[in-house]
């Protein structure tokens, strides 16, 4: 029940197959070549959807996306060749590049709160307490609400200038700010809702820590170990990996983030483009300018910007992520 | 321990003292558990109480209790919605859009899983490390030439580019999901039931899908989720109010209603996130044990 895919798990299924795929002809006899033949006939029929999707909707849209990025193509009309045109006006695109830095603080900040937040509830939860399920619980709920539309209608109300928050700072003396539109401020009501929805990698933190040994803790307490050196010598190595997945996971989810900007912005990105992420610029080009060449080469930056983290992230682990004992 | 403790010993002192002070952690703990639980939910909650009370106190005044202003104005107001189409529209539209796409969800990619599982075909492994792949795939990327291959098809404002593509597995996750539940599952009785003459299809529908239930329910529970929460794809492709989901509504509110009818908006609100709610009291189980196996959110 708390089993805890890691990215080594992950790695380890990409090399599955316990058995040859093909028929080994000559060691089997006909009649096993046969219902090897009528077996992977039988596969490629249960797959026959997915390949379908892999190949339609999956693998021809990535290429051909890629070549419309080298095309000046506007819906309604033919696509023209402009080789590197698109990403050479990229350069000189001041959305473009503000685009980029919005996404980046959004994630370089949102991201190390959300894990944090899920890590120290993950360690206040696994302490035995007889309530725990139904904490967990309801810590997830908002994980489950954050994506919606109707969370981000709230969130346009409790930034408000008069809104929830600024009275809870008014209780403290400091005179609220306008967060909608100040445009210094705007991003952090988006960053706070993406921080609440710590809930899931809580749940996967949760998990991992209930399969550290128990006998690592008594080692260390006979050796006269205190709780924060407890922590960062033995929970945080054990659950490393687990800490790197939540981390490309939460990581690439915030990227890709779109419908709270949408909503808390009126779909413009604004105040002076302040909350125009990467995604919304995406649409604004494809969807409002019809720009699909443009939006093309946009998507591809995306996906290797994404590729390039999620690779960073992995590679710059390993000084850290440990992978020992055979429980996992 | 218990009978120590009632006798004043010195001992029964200390270990009576440590026992308090382990309580009062206990304690302590709990509170600031639930602290924090208060913070997070707290706005819900007033969001709740609000969409009972006149736009105007919305917005003037965060007090969380309607009191004498208590009303149902907003939620028989704001079911009417905008212009020609009511929230029964949009309501309807959803629960028909999230309930294709869980069918879909749910056969083609138990049916993926369970060739990647248990079969043997070539070009098995390069498939698989395919699959493996789309998991990371942002979806954007897709974006522009998905939209154009399904207006050449003529499906635009339709439910078909939201729902086609889940009865063509197109969500990794679950098939990821299922291909670890279904290796989990014995050898055995599948090679009786072959062994019994049962074909392929007969294994995979009366043995495989009846063990496999829990995982089944996890991508049925997390699919209605997130098509009912999801904004882009149906941004995008639905263009005309009668083909409408609730977030599409929610926005077509918003945008023409603005701060006049936060009411209605925090009505309707409210409502979109009943179903979420009632499936998450329902299969909170369910839920959690799919996080912990596979990180969805």
């Amino acid at each position: 029940m708390t089993e805890v895919r890691t990215d080594r798990t992950l790695s380890r299924e990409g090399q599955a197959p316990s058995r040859p795929g093909a028929p080994a002809g000559e060691v089997r006899g006909p009649k096993w070549t046969k219902m090897a033949k009528r077996d992977a006939l039988a596969a490629y029929g249960f797959l026959g959807p997915w390949i379908l999707g892999l190949l339609a909707i999956t693998a021809f849209p990535i290429l051909a996306s890629l070549y419309l990025s080298f095309t000046n193509y506007s819906a309604g009309g033919t696509p023209d060749w402009i080789g590197l045109g698109n990403y050479q006006r990229m350069l000189e695109d001041p959305r473009f590049w503000k685009s980029l830095q919005v996404t980046a603080t959004y994630v370089l900040v949102s991201v190390p709160v959300l894990l944090g937040f899920a890590l120290l509830l993950a360690v206040a939860l696994n302490t035995g307490l007889r309530l725990m399920p139904l904490y967990r619980s309801a810590y997830y709920l908002p994980s489950l609400l954050g994506g919606s539309v109707a969370l981000a209608v709230l969130w346009r109300r409790l930034f408000a200038q008069e809104g929830l928050v600024n009275d809870v700072l008014g209780w403290i003396g400091v005179v609220g700010p306008a967060w909608l539109s100040d445009p210094a401020l705007a991003l952090i009501p988006l960053m706070v809702l993406n921080v609440t929805t710590f809930g899931a990698p809580m749940v996967i933190f949760l998990a991992a820590l209930r399969q550290v040994p128990q006998e690592l803790y008594d080692a260390a307490a006979v050796d006269g170990a205190g709780a924060p050196r407890k922590f960062w010598s033995i929970t945080l190595p054990q659950i490393s990996p687990v800490v790197l997945f939540n981390a490309v996971i939460t990581l690439i989810g915030a990227f890709q983030a779109f419908t709270s900007a949408y909503i808390v912005s009126g779909g413009t990105g604004g105040p002076v483009d302040s909350t125009l992420f990467y995604t919304l610029y995406l649409y604004q080009t494809g969807f409002n300018y019809f720009d699909f060449g443009y939006a093309s080469a946009l998507a591809w930056v995306l996906l290797v910007i994404i590729a390039a983290v999620t690779a960073s992230t992995f590679i710059g682990s390993r000084r850290f992520v440990f992978y020992g004992g055979d429980s996992r | 321990m218990t009978a120590s403790a009632t006798i004043p010993t010195p001992r029964g002192v200390a270990s009576r003292r440590r026992r308090r002070t382990a309580l009062v952690r206990t304690l302590v703990r709990h509170s600031l558990i639930i602290g924090g639980l208060v913070m997070l939910i707290y706005p819900l909650i007033w969001m709740f109480l609000s969409s009972f009370r006149p736009s105007k106190e919305i917005i003037s005044s965060t007090q969380l209790w309607p009191g004498d202003s208590f009303t149902t104005e907003n939620y028989t107001n704001g079911w009417q919605g905008v212009g020609a189409e009511s929230f029964s529209t949009f309501f309807l539209n959803s629960f028909v859009i999230a309930g294709l796409c869980v069918v879909g969800n749910v056969i083609a990619c138990s049916a993926a899983a369970y060739a990647f599982a248990k079969l043997e075909f070539p070009g098995k492994r390069i498939l698989f490390a395919i699959m493996i792949g789309t998991l990371m795939l942002p979806y954007h990327v897709q974006l522009i030439p998905q939209y154009i291959l399904f207006s050449e098809l003529g499906w635009v404002n339709t439910f078909l580019p939201l729902v086609v593509p889940k009865f063509l597995a197109t969500d990794a996750f679950f098939v990821f999901l299922m291909v670890q539940f279904i290796r989990g599952l014995p050898n055995e009785l599948m090679e009786s039931a072959r062994l019994d003459g049962c074909g392929h299809l007969r294994t995979f529908l009366q043995i495989l899908v009846p063990l496999s239930l829990p995982a089944l329910g996890t991508t049925a529970v997390f699919t209605f989720i997130w098509s009912w929460n999801d904004f882009l794809t149906p941004l995008i492709y639905l263009t005309e109010p009668d083909k409408y989901t609730v977030p599409i509504g929610l926005r077509l509110f918003l945008d023409s209603t603005g701060e006049s009818s936060y009411g209605g908006l925090f009505a309707m609100s409210v409502l979109s996130l009943i179903p979420l709610l009632g499936f998450f009291l329902a299969f909170q189980r369910t839920l959690v044990r799919g996080i912990a196996t596979t990180g969805l959110k």
